[in-house]
C-alpha cells in the first residue's frame, strides 16, 4: 500500500535528484550556451544574442588552434603508450609470479591517490634535477605516468575475470606464447583496452594542474584557457570545449554499447558496465 | 597389456609443503579407453596437467610415445586436452574455435575445411557451425570442446571430468557418445572422473587414485571383484570387511579363521605376500542369509558367518539387510527379492551370512582408511 507519506517522499526525492543534477549540468550548458553567443568586446559573460560565427572561424583566436593541436597530440600518445605500457604490466601482475608483485600492485595506485599539485610539483623537481627542457616531451612523460594506473586497473579487471584455461587451451593447440597473445589474451581484452584507452584521452586533454608544472613554454588548451580567462575568455575556448564534450561522451556512449554487445555475445558478464570502466 | 603410449615414471608434484602428486609410476597403453578414477582432491587434474604440460613436475619424467617430454612446452606435446570448463574461445565461432589447432599446424586451407566439417560431423554439431560457443548449451559445449581437441589426431587426449558439468540425462548419452568415439579413432583416451560408475561404463582399465597416489589398476571386474585396497574396495561399491588369520595355506584355497572365530575359505591367489594377519572382503551382493532359528545351517562347501539382523531396509529390487555378527562386525547384505526369496527377515532374527568362497578377495591390512 502506498500512502500518503510514500508519496511525498517520492516527490521530495524526485525533485532533490533533478536540483542536483541542474546543478552538475549547469555550469556545462553554460559553456555550450555560449559558445553560440554573439558577444561583444572582451568578456563573454553576459547573453547577448544567438551567432554561429565562432563555429564557423573556431581559429580566429591566436594560439587557440596550436594549444587544442598539443593537447590532442599529446592525449594521443599519452593513450598510446599508457595503454601499451600499462596492458603488459597488468598481464604480467595477473599471469605471473615474481618478486615486487605484491608492491607494483599496490603503487599502481599511487599516482591515483597522490594530489596532482604534489604530483606536478614533483615531477617538476625531478625534470629540473635532470636536467630536461620542459616542453612538450615532460608533459608527455607526465601524463603517461598518471593515466598509466588507471590504464593497469581497468586491463587487470577484465584479466582478472577470464578463464586462465582459455589461455592454456591456445598452448594446448599449438599456439606459443606470442600466438596465445595476438590471437586469445588481446582479442579478449579488447574492450576492457577501448574503456583504458578513452579514459586516458580523457584525462590526458583536459589536465591542468600537472600540466602547468610540466609545460615550460609549450601551451596546451587547458594552459591556454587558463591564460586567456585574465583579459576575458573568446568563445572560441567554448567552442572547442563543447566539441570536445561532445566527441568523448559520443566515445563513451559507443564504447559501453560496444561492451554491452560484447557481453551478451561472449557471455561474460561485464561488471556494470560505466562508460570509464572503473 | 598393449605397447605403452604413456609413461608416467615417478612423477611428482608438490605446491609448497603440499604433495599433490606422490612419486607416481603408470603405464598407459595404447588407443585404449583409460580412466583416472579417484575422489576429489587425489591429484587427478595434476596429472594429467603434467602430462599436457601446463604443470611442471618436482620430480620424474613424462614419456609420450617413448619420447620424453617432461622439458617439451604445451604447444608442442602431441596431446590435447579437453577442459573441464571446456575453455572454449568466446570470440571465435565453434568451426573458428575447431580450426584454431590446424591452422597453428599450418595445415592447408582446403585440408583444414574439410578436417573441420569431419570433426563437426563426429560430434554431430554440423549445423551449428557458425555459432558462438557462448550460445550454446553445456552439453554442445562440451562436443565443441572434443571436436576442438580430436580434430589434430593428437597421440593421446586427456579429459579431465569432461561430464562434470552436466545433468545426469545428457551425461548418460554423452558417456556412450564418447566411447563410441573413441571406439571409431582410435586414439589413446585418458579420462580422469571421481564417478566410479563412469569410470566403470566406459573405460578399458582404469587407475584407482588417492592423496597422490595409483591404489590399483586393473580392468572394472578385476578393480571390483579383487580389491586390492581397503580404499579400493569402498571406493568402488560397497565391501564387507573382515580381519582374519590365516591357518592354512595349501593348495587353492586357504582357510583363515575370522576373529569371531568362523573358519572361513578364501581362494589363496588373492592372499597378499605370506602374511599371517589378513583382511578379506565380500561384496554385499554375493551374501545370501539363511534364517537358523531351527539348527544348524546348511553348509555345502560356502563360507560361513553366523549373527543377527539389526536392520532390514527394502529398496525394490532388493533388500538390505545390516547383520550383527558374532566376531563383532557389521555384515552389509544385499538380497534379491526374487520368488524364492520372499522379504520374510525383520531385525532380531538369528541368520547364517552364507557365500561363495572363490568371491571372496582380500585387501592390505595395514590400511584401513575406507572411503
Ligand atoms: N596450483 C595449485 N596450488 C596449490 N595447490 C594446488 C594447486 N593445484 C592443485 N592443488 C592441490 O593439489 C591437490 C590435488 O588437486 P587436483 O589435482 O586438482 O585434484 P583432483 O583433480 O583429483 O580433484 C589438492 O589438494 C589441491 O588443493
Ligand atoms: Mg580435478
Amino acid at each position: 500500500m502506498r500512502t500518503t507519506a510514500d508519496r511525498i517522499r517520492t516527490w521530495l526525492l524526485g525533485t532533490w535528484s533533478l536540483l542536483a543534477i541542474l546543478f552538475l549540468f549547469a555550469p556545462i550548458f553554460v559553456i555550450v550556451l555560449f559558445s553560440f553567443n554573439d558577444n561583444q568586446g572582451r568578456f563573454n559573460f553576459t547573453w547577448q544574442g544567438f551567432t554561429l560565427k565562432h563555429w564557423k572561424e573556431p581559429f580566429a583566436v591566436a594560439g587557440l588552434g596550436e594549444a587544442m593541436g598539443t593537447s590532442l597530440l599529446i592525449a594521443l600518445f599519452t593513450t598510446l603508450i599508457a595503454v601499451a605500457l600499462g596492458t603488459f604490466v597488468a598481464l604480467a601482475l595477473v599471469r605471473y609470479r615474481w618478486r615486487g608483485r605484491g608492491a607494483t600492485n599496490g603503487l599502481v595506485f599511487l599516482p591515483l591517490a597522490t594530489p596532482e599539485v604534489v604530483l606536478g610539483a614533483a615531477l617538476l623537481g625531478w625534470f629540473l634535477t635532470m636536467g630536461l627542457v620542459r616542453g612538450f616531451v615532460t608533459v608527455l612523460i607526465a601524463h603517461v605516468m598518471f593515466t598509466l594506473g588507471y590504464v593497469v586497473i581497468t586491463v587487470r579487471a577484465r584479466l582478472e575475470g577470464m578463464d586462465t584455461h582459455i589461455e592454456e587451451a591456445a598452448a594446448d593447440l599449438g599456439a606459443g606464447q606470442v600466438t596465445t597473445l595476438w590471437k586469445i589474451t588481446l582479442p579478449l581484452l579488447a574492450p576492457g583496452l577501448a574503456a583504458a584507452a578513452l579514459l586516458s584521452f580523457a584525462i590526458s586533454i583536459d589536465d591542468f594542474v600537472v600540466s602547468n608544472f610540466t609545460a615550460g613554454q609549450t601551451v596546451t588548451f587547458p594552459l591556454f584557457v587558463y591564460g586567456a580567462a585574465r583579459q576575458g575568455v573568446p568563445p572560441q575556448v567554448n567552442v572547442f570545449a563543447t566539441a570536445i564534450l561532445v566527441i568523448v561522451v559520443c566515445l563513451m556512449f559507443a564504447n559501453l554499447a560496444w561492451q554491452r554487445r560484447a557481453a551478451r555475445k561472449e557471455g561474460i558478464p561485464v561488471p556494470e558496465a560505466q562508460p570509464l570502466g572503473i | 597389456m598393449a605397447e605403452a603410449d604413456i609413461t608416467l615414471s615417478g612423477l611428482t608434484k608438490q605446491f609448497g609443503d603440499m604433495v599433490a602428486v606422490d612419486d607416481l609410476d603408470l603405464e598407459i597403453p595404447k588407443g585404449g579407453f583409460f580412466a583416472m578414477l579417484g575422489p576429489s582432491g587425489c591429484g587427478k587434474t595434476t596429472t594429467l596437467r603434467m602430462i599436457g604440460g601446463f604443470e611442471e613436475p618436482t620430480a620424474g619424467t613424462v614419456n609420450l610415445a617413448g619420447t620424453d617430454v617432461t622439458n617439451v612446452p604445451a604447444h608442442k606435446r602431441d596431446v590435447n586436452t579437453v577442459f573441464q570448463s571446456y575453455a572454449l574461445f568466446p570470440h571465435m565461432t565453434v568451426a573458428e574455435n575447431v580450426e584454431f589447432g590446424l591452422k597453428r599446424k599450418k595445415v592447408p586451407k582446403a585440408e583444414r575445411k574439410q578436417r573441420v566439417a569431419e570433426a563437426l560431423e563426429l560430434v554431430q554439431l554440423t549445423e551449428l557451425a557458425n555459432r558462438r560457443p557462448t550460445q550454446m548449451s553445456g552439453g554442445q559445449q562440451q562436443r565443441v570442446a572434443l571436436a576442438r581437441a580430436l580434430v589434430n589426431r593428437p597421440q593421446a587426449l586427456l579429459l579431465d571430468e569432461p561430464l562434470g558439468a552436466l545433468d545426469l540425462k545428457l551425461r548418460k548419452q554423452l558417456q556412450l557418445e564418447l566411447s563410441r568415439i573413441q571406439a571409431d579413432i582410435g586414439i589413446t583416451f585418458v579420462h580422469v572422473t571421481h564417478d566410479q560408475e563412469e569410470a566403470m561404463t566406459m573405460a578399458d582399465q582404469i587407475a584407482v587414485m588417492n592423496e597422490g597416489r595409483i591404489e590399483q589398476l586393473g580392468t572394472a571386474s578385476e578393480l571390483y571383484d579383487t580389491p586390492k585396497t581397503a580404499f579400493v574396495a569402498n571406493f568402488l561399491g560397497t565391501s564387507n570387511l573382515i580381519d582374519a588369520k590365516v591357518l592354512s595355506r595349501s593348495g587353492e584355497m586357504a582357510e583363515v579363521e575370522a576373529d569371531g572365530g568362523a573358519r572361513l575359505r578364501v581362494p589363496a591367489s588373492v592372499l597378499p605376500g605370506s602374511d599371517t594377519e589378513v583382511r578379506i572382503g565380500v561384496r554385499p551382493e554375493k551374501l545370501d542369509l539363511e534364517a537358523i532359528d531351527d539348527g544348524s545351517p546348511s553348509a555345502n562347501g560356502d563360507n560361513v558367518i553366523l549373527g543377527h539382523i539389526t536392520d532390514a531396509a527394502f529398496v525394490g529390487v532388493s533388500t538390505q539387510y545390516v547383520v550383527h555378527t558374532e566376531g563383532g562386525d557389521e555384515l552389509q547384505v544385499f538380497v534379491q527379492n526374487s520368488a524364492d526369496h520372499p522379504p520374510n527377515l525383520g531385525p532380531g532374527r538369528r541368520v547364517a551370512a552364507t557365500w561363495d568362497p572363490t568371491t571372496t578377495f582380500a585387501v592390505n591390512r595395514e590400511e584401513s582408511d575406507g572411503a
